[in-house]
Formats: C-alpha cells, sequence, structure tokens
C-alpha cells in the first residue's frame, strides 16, 4: 500500500493563487477531511492529488511515483475520484453506470467475470442493489449521490478521494457513507474528503486539513485542527467544542468582526 | 430498462441489409428481376445491375455506415442529442472542397477531381478544428471550432455560387450539394470504400472512452482516459469517413442526425453500445432513401439528400413527440 503525499503545491488560476505552497502526507488506512471556506483550494487540492490538475510548481507523490509519471489507466486503477458535481449524461441503467467504474480495469473482451463481481460489491457497498435497474435519471437526489459513489468503489481503487461526498444527503445516509469510508480505509487504502459540514469532519476523520487562502492552516488530529483559534482564523466564526453524548461537538457561536477580508 | 439483445439486432439488421441489397440491385426505372442477375453479359439487363446498381448499392452502404456512425460518435462524444457530422463543420468543408473544384471548372477535364477536392477540404476542416480546439479539453471550444467552420464552408460555398462564371456552374453547384447517388461507377467504390473502411474503424475504438464520457471531462479523465487522444482519432476518423461519404454523394443530411435515435431505445443509451448498431441501422437507413428515390415515379430523378430531409423530419418530429409523451 503506497502512501500519497504533495510536496509545495501552487497553483494559479487567472490571476489567483488558489493553492500557495501545500505540502502534506496522507497515510494509508485513514480518513483524512479538508475543510476550509469557499474558495480556499480543496476542490483544487484534491484534483491535483488526483493527477488530474498538475500543480504549476510542487509534486504529488503516489509511492515513490510522481503521480503525473503514471500512464493515466494505472493511476485511475489506483486511485478513484468523485467529482463534487458529478455529471450524468445520459439515461443510462444504475447497473451500468456503476460499471463505468471498471473502466480502467477493461480490456478487448469488456466487462469479465471479476469486473462484473467489482460491480456487484460496489452496488452492495453503497445500498443501491435494489435499485440496479432503474434509469439514472429518475433516482432521487440521494440516491443519485449512492450510485455515483458506488461508481467510485466499483473500481476498487487504494486511494478514494471524494469533493463533498455528504452533500445533499439526510443524516442517516451521512452516517452510513462516513462509516463506509472507514470500512474502505482499513480495508483498502486511505479516503480523503473534501466537507463543509465540521461537525462531521470532527465525527468521520482521522486526521483534518484545514485550508485557507491555498495555504494550510492545520494538519491533525480532528480535535486539534479544528480548534476555536484556527477556526477563526479559517472561517472569522467563533466556534465552542464541548463533549457531547456521542462524541465531542462543535457549536458555531457567533462570528468573528474583522477576521475575514 | 427493457432493451433487446444485441445478437438479436444485428441479426435483424444485418438481414435488412442483405434484403434491401438484393432489392437495391433489382429496382429503378427498369425492374431486372432476379432470374437475370445470372444471364450472360450480353443482356443489356446485366450491365445495368453490375455496372450501375452494384456501385449505388455498395455505394450507399458505405455512405450509411459512415454517417450513421460519425452521428454516434459526435453525439457520445459532445454528450448532445443533436450532434452529427454537419456540426463539426467537416461535411460543409467537404462540400466547399469539392465546389471549388466544380466553380474552377476543373471538374470536367479531370472527373477525379471533385472527390479529392472534397477530401482535402474535410482534411482541412479537420485539422483547422484540432489546432483551435486544442490545449482545452472543453466540450464547447470544439463545438464552436465546428460552428466557425461551418460558417467558413458555408460562405466560402455562396461566394463560389455567386462569383460562379456560368449558370451552367452554378446550376452543376447546386446539382452536386444536394446529393445522390445515381450514375456512380465503380471508380467511386474504389475511392470512397477504403477510406470510409478505415475511418469507421478508427471510429469503433473509441467506445469506451465515450461510455466514460458518461460522467463528463473531469470523470472520464479520472478513469484513465486520455481526452486528448480521443478527440485526435474522433476527428480524423469523422473526417475521413464523412470526407469520403460527401466525396462520391455530396451532402446527405440527417442520417447522422437521427439514427443514433433510432438505435438508441433499442439497445440503451450507453454511447459505446450505440456505435456498431447505428453503422448497421445508417446503412439500412440510406439504402432504403436510395431505393425509394429511384422507384419514386417522377421525370428527374429525386435527389437523395433532399428525400432524406423529406422523410427524416416528419420521422424525427414523430420521435420527438412519442418521446415527450412518454417522459410526461
Amino acid at each position: 500500500m503506497s502512501g500519497l503525499a504533495v510536496s509545495d503545491a501552487h497553483v494559479r488560476l487567472g490571476d489567483k493563487a488558489v493553492l500557495n505552497g501545500v505540502s502534506a502526507t496522507f497515510a494509508a488506512g485513514q480518513v483524512t477531511t479538508i475543510v476550509g471556506p469557499n474558495g480556499a483550494g480543496k476542490s483544487t487540492l484534491l484534483t491535483a492529488l488526483a493527477g488530474l490538475r498538475r500543480p504549476d510548481r510542487g509534486q504529488i507523490l503516489l509511492g515513490d511515483a510522481d503521480i503525473y509519471g503514471l500512464a493515466p489507466r494505472v493511476r485511475a486503477q489506483r486511485v478513484g475520484y468523485l467529482p463534487q458535481i458529478p455529471e450524468v449524461a445520459w439515461a443510462v441503467d444504475v447497473r451500468t453506470l456503476v460499471a463505468l467504474g471498471r473502466t480502467p480495469f477493461i480490456g478487448a473482451r469488456g466487462l469479465t467475470a471479476v469486473d462484473e463481481a467489482a460491480v456487484d460489491r460496489a452496488l452492495a457497498a453503497a445500498g443501491v442493489e435494489s435499485m440496479a435497474h432503474r434509469n439514472v435519471m429518475t433516482l432521487s437526489g440521494g440516491e443519485r449521490a449512492r450510485v455515483l459513489l458506488a461508481r467510485a468503489l466499483a473500481g476498487e481503487p487504494q486511494w478514494l478521494l471524494a469533493d463533498e461526498p455528504l452533500t445533499g444527503l439526510d443524516p442517516g445516509y451521512q452516517l452510513e457513507i462516513a462509516g463506509l469510508f472507514r470500512k474502505m480505509a482499513v480495508e483498502s487504502g486511505g479516503v480523503i474528503v473534501t466537507l463543509h459540514d465540521l461537525h462531521m469532519a470532527l465525527r468521520m476523520s482521522d486526521r483534518v486539513l484545514v485550508l485557507a487562502e491555498g495555504r494550510l492552516l492545520a494538519d491533525g488530529k480532528p480535535i486539534e485542527a479544528l480548534s476555536s483559534d484556527i477556526l477563526a482564523k479559517a472561517y472569522g466564526v467563533q466556534t465552542r467544542l464541548w463533549d457531547g453524548d456521542a462524541g465531542p461537538v462543535i457549536e458555531i457561536v457567533g462570528e468573528v468582526l474583522g477576521r475575514r477580508g | 430498462m427493457k432493451t433487446i439483445s444485441r445478437p438479436l439486432l444485428f441479426a435483424a439488421l444485418m438481414v435488412a441489409l442483405v434484403l434491401l441489397s438484393l432489392a437495391s440491385l433489382s429496382a429503378g426505372k427498369v425492374w431486372v428481376p432476379w432470374s437475370a442477375w445470372l444471364s450472360s453479359a450480353d443482356d443489356p439487363r446485366w450491365a445495368i445491375v453490375f455496372e450501375l446498381r452494384l456501385p449505388r448499392t455498395i455505394l450507399a452502404i458505405a455512405v450509411g455506415t459512415a454517417l450513421g456512425l460519425s452521428g454516434a460518435v459526435l453525439q457520445g462524444y459532445t454528450r448532445n442529442a443533436l450532434a452529427d457530422p454537419g456540426i463539426l463543420g467537416v461535411s460543409s468543408m467537404a462540400a466547399f472542397g469539392a465546389v471549388m473544384t466544380l466553380y474552377l471548372g476543373m471538374s470536367v477535364s479531370m472527373p477525379w477531381i471533385l472527390p479529392v477536392g472534397a477530401m482535402i477540404g474535410a482534411m482541412i476542416g479537420i485539422v483547422v478544428l484540432l489546432v483551435l480546439s486544442s490545449g482545452s479539453y472543453s466540450i464547447l471550444t470544439f463545438l464552436l471550432a465546428g460552428m466557425i467552420l461551418n460558417m467558413v464552408a458555408g460562405a466560402g460555398v455562396s461566394l463560389a455560387l455567386n462569383l460562379a462564371p456560368t449558370p451552367w456552374a452554378v446550376s452543376e453547384i447546386i446539382d452536386w450539394l444536394l446529393g445522390s447517388l445515381a450514375d456512380r461507377s465503380i471508380d467511386d467504390v474504389r475511392m470512397a470504400v477504403p477510406v470510409i473502411a478505415v475511418g469507421c474503424a478508427l471510429l469503433l475504438t473509441v467506445g469506451r472512452a465515450l461510455d466514460a464520457l458518461t460522467l463528463g471531462d473531469v470523470g472520464a479523465r479520472s478513469l484513465g482516459i486520455r481526452l486528448e487522444r480521443t478527440r485526435f482519432v474522433l476527428a480524423l476518423g469523422v473526417g475521413l469517413a464523412t470526407g469520403a461519404s460527401v466525396a462520391v454523394t455530396g451532402v446527405i443530411g440527417f442520417v447522422g442526425l437521427v439514427t443514433p435515435h433510432v438505435v438508441r431505445p433499442l439497445v440503451g443509451a450507453r454511447p459505446g453500445a450505440l456505435l456498431l448498431p447505428s453503422a448497421l441501422a445508417g446503412a439500412v437507413i440510406v439504402l432504403m432513401a436510395d431505393i425509394a428515390v429511384r422507384i419514386t415515379p417522377s421525370v428527374v430523378e429525386l435527389k437523395l439528400g433532399v428525400a432524406m430531409a423529406a422523410l427524416g423530419g416528419p420521422f424525427f418530429l414523430m420521435l420527438l413527440i412519442k418521446l415527450r409523451q412518454r417522459a410526461a
């Protein structure tokens, strides 16, 4: 199992420095969450890590190899990526869509028994077996999000990188999918997600990265990274961390005036 | 979702193609019964079948295959069910190339120059398209580049008509632009079919990339698809297949647009699964239309391009209405 690391990544979009020297090492077996205000560079960092957007400066290493030196197919077999707003262009059935996740493995003969088995496992893991023959266009938002997650799981990647995978899901599914990420991290590799929900970040992560204006403000255990000081700096809000019945809770108390600008 | 099995569909399309081919050899101003095919070469009907109708039949199949497949590939790539070879500007550039040879009057002394002009036009179209849309994954850029080409080629054709030296040249250009398979020879077959075959072979390799593109550009790239390469192969394949088709028949619209729509309800919407059925169905459609054109009683034979638009338009409208009813 190879680690994933980013060193000194810089990305400019137009005249804005979206990433400004980000370095981090991701360990296998963990769920790492990247949080930060809108426009902090979370999605850009995730696409860079996924091998889909080469940083202008800096390097992404998968094991010992530069991820941008790998053949796209090889990279895709090892790193799965779930975009923030996943597109589905055609009215295919759920199983066909999930099977697209096997694309990096398909040879000249099409889907093999091995591929079909992986698709079955992915459908089961995301809890969407029962809708396998439904048209994707007829699904509700939550169903669709889980189907697209199943698509990412079908490739059985070592690393799963998901951009805001919990957005639009009800609390039950949020917890279920958080559990799925945990299971995946333990069994097959590592999971890196971006989140807006600080409470979920606290609850589901082994480690949290706080990103603001293209720089890392914190990188560590959730409790430490999501401290009041850091959140005040990142978001300009005042927070309080207290012990709830089911573990620590982040309460947003109010705005910190003059912090953002 | 309900679809029919692929082997069954292929078998049905192949049977239709064989039956239509036989009909195509027999049908026309003079009906040639099948018994006459085996008669000696002295029989004038033998010449009608093998020197006139055989090339015409082969070309109808080749052109239909090229257009149906190109349409399916382009709809898959652009994720837009309204795309067809016309949208890339390749058809118009090929037409422009051919019209230039007519305008300059070169095709009188050298009949082979017209198809060559069409192919050169198509090739220039592809190169311009790739240059205009390089350095970007965006479909919008690709479509815009195609639209620009279309407009430039259309303006070029208009200019040639405008400046045409004689009314005779004008009528020749218009006649050719309308699209027809009449009076094609075995030389046209020799010229067009190999190029169409190479183009179609290229296009059949992009199926998996088109499937992955169902998830969008980023989705496809995250699955290890090299979009630059896909686009290159696709542009080259469409250019060759469409360019060679336009070279022998003039512009025949609607096939590329309609065929994938006919096939989609039968095999499902996965773009890769549409390619081969669309190729076969395109051949069936063009062959049917060409037979219809020949047996329609009229003084002057109807133009295939005109007939296709006349039949294709209402058919497509019906399809849309049916789809809307089902969605409602």
